[in-house]
């Protein structure tokens, strides 16, 4: 649907104009305003070798990014930052998208021997330690179409209080209006066979997604220990799915479709590092009630991740430093689990040259440990210029089951080519 | 070199900010005291320690390290101050790279200086920035903001060695310069800078995995401050040679140097450090300092 496509060029058009527009220059003071007006575009390529699996898929999309950022700081050290973002991809109309990563105004001020903090609008928060998934960052929804490693994060609006002093951080959020994952659309690669028809999603709230969603953290230092406690009772991030035999053609998908159900949950999460010499080790794990399992049916479960990272400093009496990365993700759901972390082991080899370009290299391992399955990544990126840089991404997924969640993705695996400016 | 470059944002890939992080460590070196007082990282205000009881009563020894220990006192009580810091990366061909890093440093009374900075250039790491909380009795906490994740990561302060980025300084030079990690020797008076009456002092790392064998320092009788270092390395080979110049006084007692320039001699590359914008009593204070803090840098 280009029209779909099109709204959303025009809305980020709207917006972008709207922050340009605003400061009479692009940075520097304006009366009593500090203001500065950075961000980022990049062209993006994505090929996939293996022939799509399914009608309408592509083996290239192309495409590009725009993540203009606005800043305004007044005497008092009143905060306004804007970040709008959209993507247009060749390819998908669904990963063509605009978000509103952030637009909120941040006041702050001291508080006895300690500080306090209030965020109002939109934002992003993230929570954990760990490197193979982020498993107790929870506030913001993931914004799936970026790419399949559930990390990038859309904007969610919230107020969020921060206190801090000598005992540690707290943190409260209160949330609404709450975000939808993002999924492909029937054009797009990395797929299930059955399309996700997003303006089908159902709540499990009679609130729909203004439902109030409620969030705290404490976090502390203790000598080499960081660590963090956190709670979110609300709508769930996560969404189950339904299917839908007939609901296909309203929204030009071929039928049948899923459509997604935010349920209410209640998630506990722990997150902990222990920073000592070259050695972190990490914990990252949560307990959550209220969401369905593969089957469907609600099971409260846990899960975790356990694992760390060793770096080799000056390797050789070069310049270079090379990480080492071991993980271990569990959900003690296993086979019912909604994830691809039921038992999985995560290592990783990062090598930075420290070179003037900053050139560094990452290859990666998510190797089920009850399957023969595993998913390979590779990053390098490379600075050309102060402006340019240069990024190479590669995923490959193989030997997976048939019984599989990600069954339908074996096809999927692809090379990316990113050149980003910076301004 | 004026690091009057507005503050901007940064969209940076999380990995980045590690390489920013060694840069920053980098600055930690230079900045409180900058070579003049080589008694930063266990902070200014950390008391002189002892002369070393087994150590011989050599006069040449016993001057040498009083010169070291007059020169970090005379860095205590400047409270705070915040610079910027232009670096250019100069290879063979005489091709340049630019880092910029904006500098924070609160003294601490009772334990080691807060540090905060600030990444402007490369834009890719523009909003990364590093809070290094320093400690005298155990390693230093830093933790890593990379603004593309929103994410603050604690990470490792282990000593390094060797050097990064294509820069001519390595991690030895910038984070063990307490007076204690070195023994001294006084060798002689000769001129420095510009027509100044200087001391030179050796001065022979006491860690053995030092990748220098001694270096050779200049200081000018009048106000210690540090006008040249020369390096040389495990072999004894003349490694490096620094040149630090354009010193200013600040509250009518803490001189920082504007300019320094460190000289590879056997790569023939060199790197240049330009220093502006020293302000000392801000209204820095602690809340610069909290992991949350790091959060709202700009």
């Amino acid at each position: 649907m280009p029209s779909r496509a099109l709204v959303r060029l025009l809305w980020f058009g709207v917006c972008l104009l709207g922050v340009t527009v605003h400061p009479a220059t692009s940075h520097g003071q304006t009366g009593s305003y500090y203001t500065d007006l950075s961000g980022r575009l990049a062209a993006e390529s994505r090929w996939f070798p293996q022939t799509a699996l399914f009608q309408g898929q592509g083996s290239h999309a192309s495409g590009f990014v725009a993540e203009p950022n606005l800043y305004l700081e007044d005497e008092a050290g009143r905060i306004l930052n804007v970040t709008p973002w959209f993507r247009y991809d060749s390819a998908d109309d669904r990963r063509t998208h605009f978000d509103l990563r952030e637009a909120y105004l941040l006041l702050s001020g001291a508080a006895g021997n300690g500080e306090w903090e209030l965020r109002l609008g939109v934002d992003r928060v993230f929570w954990g330690v760990v490197e193979s998934r982020h498993l107790v960052d929870i506030v913001n929804q993931i914004d799936l179409v970026e790419h399949p490693d559930e990390k990038t994060r859309m904007g969610q609006p919230m107020a969020y209080v921060t206190w801090s002093s000598d005992w540690g951080v707290v943190e409260l959020l209160g949330m609404s209006w709450h975000r939808k994952r993002t999924f492909p659309g029937s054009d797009g690669r990395l797929r299930a066979s059955v399309v996700v028809d997003n303006d089908l999603a159902e709540y499990e709230s009679s609130y729909g997604k203004w439902h109030p969603d409620f969030a705290a953290r404490y976090s502390h230092t203790l000598g080499l220990l960081d660590f963090g406690a956190s709670v979110f009772d609300g709508t769930a991030r996560e969404p189950s799915f339904g299917l839908c035999f007939d609901c296909g053609a309203p929204s030009g998908l071929p039928a049948p479709v899923l459509y997604p159900i935010y349920h209410r949950i209640r998630q506990f999460g722990l997150d902990a590092q222990w920073t000592t010499g070259s050695l972190l080790l990490k914990l990252e794990a949560i307990r959550r009630s209220g969401a369905r399992n593969l089957a469907g049916v609600e099971e409260t479960f846990n899960a975790f991740v356990l694992g760390g990272e060793y770096t080799f400093f000056s390797l050789w009496n070069t310049d270079a430093d090379l990480t080492l990365f071991a993980e271990w993700d569990r959900d003690e759901r296993g086979r019912r689990a909604t994830n691809f972390y039921e038992n999985d082991l995560f290592a990783a080899l990062r090598l930075m040259l420290n070179d003037v370009q900053g050139t560094e290299m990452t290859v990666s391992v998510l190797h089920d440990l009850d399957k023969r399955q595993s998913i390979y990544g590779l990053e390098l990126a490379r600075r050309l210029s102060d402006a340019f840089s240069l990024d190479l991404g590669a995923v490959a997924i193989t030997n997976i089951d048939q019984d599989d969640l990600y069954y339908d993705l074996r096809q999927d695996g692809f090379v990316q080519l990113g050149i980003h400016y910076h301004f | 070199m004026k690091t009057d470059q507005p503050i901007r944002p940064a969209r940076v890939r999380p990995a980045r900010g590690l390489r920013a992080a060694r840069f920053c460590l980098l600055a930690m070196f230079f900045l409180p005291g900058m070579p003049s007082q080589e008694a930063w990282a266990g902070g200014p205000g950390s008391p002189a320690s002892p002369a070393d009881p087994g150590s011989p009563p050599d006069p040449s020894e016993e001057k040498g390290l009083q010169i070291a220990r007059d020169a970090r006192s005379q860095d205590e009580g400047f409270g705070n101050f915040s610079a910027g810091m232009t670096m250019v990366l100069r290879n063979k061909k005489g091709q340049e790279s630019v880092r910029e890093v904006r500098v924070k440093v609160l003294e601490a009374e009772d334990d080691g200086n807060k540090s905060l900075f600030v990444f402007d250039q490369p834009r890719d790491a523009r909003g990364t920035a590093l809070l290094i909380h320093g400690h005298k009795d155990r390693p230093d906490d830093q933790w890593l903001y990379l603004p593309a994740l929103k994410r603050v990561k604690r990470i490792s302060s282990s000593n390094r060695s060797g050097s990064f980025m294509g820069s001519e300084f390595t991690y030895e030079d910038m984070t063990v310069q307490e007076v204690e990690k070195y023994t001294y020797r006084y060798l002689r008076d000769e001129p420095c800078g510009d027509g100044l009456d200087c001391v030179v002092t050796e001065r022979i790392p006491v860690e053995k995995g030092s990748v220098y064998r001694r270096q050779l320092v200049w200081r000018d009788k009048s106000a210690l401050r540090v006008w040249k270092v020369e390096y040389y390395d495990r072999k004894d080979a003349h490694l490096k040679t620094l040149t630090v110049a354009e010193y200013r006084q600040y509250l009518d007692r803490y001189w920082r140097a504007g300019s320094m320039a460190m000289v590879n001699h056997l790569t023939g590359k060199s790197t240049d450090l330009v220093w502006t914008d020293y302000q000392f009593g801000t209204d820095i204070d602690d809340r610069d300092f909290t992991r949350t803090g790091l959060r709202r840098v700009r």
